[in-house]
């Protein structure tokens, strides 16, 4: 299972004044399994890119293939695109609408046309997913507090049991347990589900600590797709066009202008402290 | 007494049934102590639901205190009459740079707080190129706000309180929704406000990176204030910080494990050039 965009290009106003080209020519296979984290910055056609994977907006020109098959086509069925492939948009505790957690978060199932039985089991399991305790499922999800409305939100996309789960910034406004709460039950999802994750974010730490290709878009167009530390590597481009690299990553270049004998490849936490030690303790034994 | 003060300051959320009764009573604010002085340049931290946002909108009489006291600028927040004084004193700005702005042209959007105020046209007219001039919009002021990018718009709307003259600007979260660049723009802006137009500023955040700049970091708990002190100095608490579910910017964490693992480095370390230095010695 796979989704691949074919020479995708999207414009707004075609023929107008305001004619802007937000996606141009985009060529990527996202593979079955895989976490991606998805950067750029404001206005970079990231939204757009993600709206186009699950049909909510269609390409100017080129072709999407879900699983090999054209989504273009006429007779293609979009309302099973849009179940297989999940959209969890910005602050998405903002469409919570009914008066229980459990009522909104069966919503999606529902629609989907299941019997009760499965809309209850695939409710109550998507609530698990995300940490929240069957002693809330009947409470208002207004009166929850901002991180448990997302993840009841989150819940509502996950109930569903799409292959594919898009995040658009998922952790915005959370405090950092919060977050790290979020991203390590995504993490978790992913791993023990095998689901396709798209991370769209602005926190290059997080990036770097979770997935496994990075996609980067600048002025609509996707300028790396590649493993954290070999875009990493490119701090430089990549703070020309209004992003940058994790902290990790710069101490180790300045550790490595220093003249000290470090791999700059590290992105995260861990993997700094274990070269920044391999090379003390080289230092220790060698004196 | 300093530009801002609260003394045992409540304040309690009540919830209440359809018929009206209280059914639940949330302490938001317990018993809160503050005192900050007029430049301070202020961050306050705290998990979700810890009181932060109820504290910032106290502080231009959006809500007021069930309990206790809070000055602002001298101005006791339940005097009704003061209450343009106060707002005059302490400007907001919140999360999201579109629920701000409302014109469909920069400089008017920054005219529009001295405008209800009163201040006369010639002296709008001076105070929006002196704001705009001091967020670095200035060459934007004719432009739409609906074309710039969010941190541009946020620094619009900084601008657009700095027009009412106040002397503190209470910052809740501005830079949770923008990019990278964005960010720094914002705290890069509201540094020099602070240094060079000497605004005292409170800055709310769960970017704990963006506090180090700050002179004084205030870490809030279930309506309290469980932490003060200096950024060096909150900052070489790691594992309290973790238990109020907060951070430290990702470069502390990592000299914090390499002290830890044994290696001589200081305590506190906060920016990638001090780590830098630290290791080069060793």
């Amino acid at each position: 299972m796979s989704i691949t965009l074919d020479h995708i290009s999207y414009s707004y106003s075609i023929g107008t004044a305001y004619e802007k080209h937000a996606l141009k020519d985009i060529n990527l296979t996202i593979k079955d399994g895989e976490f991606i984290g998805l950067i750029g910055h404001t206005g970079s056609g990231k939204s757009t890119l993600i709206q186009h994977l699950n049909g909510l907006m269609k390409a100017t020109s080129g072709s999407i293939y879900y699983n090999g098959k054209d989504i273009y086509d006429e007779d293609y069925d979009m309302k099973e695109l849009r179940s297989k492939v999940g959209l969890v948009f910005q602050y998405p505790e903002h469409q919570l609408f009914e008066t229980t957690v459990i009522k909104d978060v069966s919503f999606g199932p529902r629609n989907q046309g299941l019997p009760q039985l499965e809309i209850d089991l695939h409710s109550y399991e998507a609530l698990k997913q995300v940490g929240i305790g069957e002693d809330l499922i009947d409470c208002s999800p207004f009166e929850l507090s901002g991180g448990q409305k997302r993840r009841v939100a989150i819940a509502g996309v996950l109930a569903m049991r799409p292959e594919v789960l898009i995040l658009d910034e998922p952790t915005a406004g959370l405090d950092p347990a919060g977050r790290d709460e979020i991203l390590d039950q995504i993490a978790k999802l992913h791993k023990e589900r095998k689901i396709t994750v798209i991370l769209v974010s602005h926190s290059m730490e997080d990036v770097a600590k979770y997935v496994d290709r990075i996609l980067v878009m600048n002025k609509g167009e996707l300028v790396y797709s590649d493993v954290p530390r070999k875009v990493f590597a490119n701090y430089k481009v990549l703070e020309s066009i209004g992003l940058a690299a994790p902290q990790v990553t710069y101490v180790m270049h300045g550790l490595r202008e220093q003249g000290i004998a470090v791999d700059t490849n590290a992105t995260t936490i861990d993997e700094a402290k274990r070269e920044i030690l391999k090379w003390a303790h080289r230092e220790i034994i060698e004196g | 007494m300093g530009i801002i003060k609260a003394k045992k300051l409540v304040h309690e959320y009540i919830r209440r049934d359809e018929e009206g009764n209280a059914v639940g009573i949330n302490r938001a604010l317990d018993d809160l102590d503050l005192d900050i002085q007029k430049g301070d340049f202020v961050a306050i931290l705290g998990h979700n639901g810890s009181g932060k946002s109820t504290l910032a909108k106290h502080l231009n009489a959006i809500l007021m205190p069930t309990e206790g006291t809070l000055w602002v600028n001298g101005y006791d927040t339940k005097e009704e009459e003061h209450i343009w004084d106060i707002r005059q004193s302490a400007g907001m700005v919140f999360q999201n740079p579109d629920n701000q702005i409302i014109s469909t042209i920069v400089e008017e959007d920054v005219g529009f707080g001295p405008e209800n105020l009163g201040v006369p046209t010639e002296e709008i007219w001076r105070r929006v190129d002196e704001s705009l001039r001091a967020v670095g919009m200035l060459e934007y002021r004719s432009h739409s706000p609906n074309k710039l990018s969010g941190g541009q718009k946020q620094r619009v709307a900084i601008a657009g309180i700095m027009a009412m003259k106040p002397k503190c600007i209470v910052l809740d979260e501005p830079t949770a929704m923008l990019d990278p660049d964005g960010r720094k723009e914002v705290i890069r802006t509201i540094t020099e406000l602070n240094k060079q137009e000497n605004v005292t500023i409170l800055l709310i955040t769960h970017y704990m990176e963006e506090v180090i700049g700050a002179d004084k970091v205030i870490v809030m708990d279930q309506g309290k204030i469980v932490m003060q002190g200096t950024p060096r100095e909150i900052f070489t608490q790691v594992e309290e910080l973790k238990k109020y579910r907060l951070d430290v910017p990702q470069v502390t964490e990592l000299a914090y494990e390499l002290r830890k693992s044994g290696l001589a480095i200081a305590e506190g370390i906060l920016s990638v050039d001090e780590l830098v230095n630290e290791i080069t010695r060793l």
